[in-house]
């Protein structure tokens, strides 16, 4: 097979009925590897790793916390693209993974945002500051929330796809703003990336950095989080896909009678 | 056996317990809508062919 037609053979998914039975096929393989990993690495990080010589025990909400901010981030961008499909070869599919995706955004977001207070109240002597950082991912939050709201309150599906389609290309500017915030403003409480870092892989890293006694928990908490991700938006997305045929089938029924 | 987390004891379980509550009320509420959303079209999709 061609490298054009590998691509082309993704379309097929945009197709409801192959997507829900490749979906079928794949999500017992992602629950379980999720559950697996999420397991082996919040026991090997919250019970096998030592405490940190500067913030002692609370070294281990870095197991929750840096999954799901990367999550919370990551969740809109995806958003993104599959809006772009949308709204360039309008695919249904792909606007309802974006929407199936939304609340799992929320709920990283909301992690992030509730365990950095907890984290930060005995470090900082704050739960919270109008750091850039906190205050673009508080920022994101809403967006997500309008989003979701946005969905909810247009009745035509294909207007709702439409409107938040455009909303998720302007709320990308805080996607963005919440990962490099850090690196535009120089005030503000919040470290800078300490885990992944281009530096660290071209060799010019000069900067404290995660020892690799967190790292490699981390990492599989990491994967964890991301195959729960993958698991969560499968399954809703093919909630969201009978959800639109049974919306279709009882207006055609209503109609008819 | 618990770890010692020393004087940060309760900051580290309530971020624990917290980030787990989160976690878990997402996958059950997916879950559920799912199963119910499933049940909820093949009963409408019965009604149909029934109705011919």
């Amino acid at each position: 097979m061609t490298i054009s037609a590998k691509a082309n053979a993704i379309w097929a998914y945009a197709n409801p009925k192959k997507f829900l039975a490749a979906s079928e096929r794949v999500l017992p393989f992602f629950w379980i590897s999720s559950g697996l990993c999420l397991v082996v690495g919040l026991t090997w990080g919250f019970f096998f790793t030592p405490d940190d010589y500067r913030q002692g025990s609370t070294v281990k909400i870095i197991y929750l916390h840096v999954p799901a901010a990367l999550l919370a981030i990551n969740t809109w961008f995806m958003m993104l693209v599959a809006s772009l499909i949308w709204l360039i070869r309008r695919h249904h599919v792909s606007v309802l993974a974006a929407r199936a995706a939304a609340p799992v955004g929320v709920v990283m977001t909301v992690i992030a945002l509730v365990t950095g207070a907890i984290w930060g109240q005995p470090m900082w002597g704050t739960w919270w500051a109008w750091d850039p950082r906190l205050t673009s991912f508080l920022i994101l939050f809403l967006f997500y929330l309008g989003y979701i709201a946005l969905w909810e309150a247009i009745e035509n599906p294909d207007a709702a796809a439409d409107l938040t389609s455009v909303l998720c290309l302007v709320g990308s500017v805080f996607a963005v703003l919440s990962r490099y915030a850090v690196n535009f403003w120089n005030q503000g409480l919040h470290q800078g990336a300490s885990v992944m870092r281009i530096e660290a892989v071209t060799g010019a890293d000069t900067q404290e950095k995660v020892s690799n006694v967190f790292f490699f928990p981390l990492l599989i908490c990491i994967v964890g989080f991301v195959l729960l991700f993958v698991a969560l938006v499968l399954y809703r997305t093919g909630t969201e896909i009978r959800a639109r045929r049974f919306r279709a089938l009882l207006a055609r029924e209503r109609a008819g009678a | 056996m618990m770890p010692d987390l020393g004087k940060y004891a309760e900051t580290v379980l309530s971020a624990y317990v917290a980030s787990l509550v989160l976690l878990a009320a997402l996958v059950l509420l997916s879950l559920w809508r799912g199963r119910r959303m499933r049940v909820q079209l093949n009963e409408l999709e019965d009604r149909i062919r029934q109705d011919g």
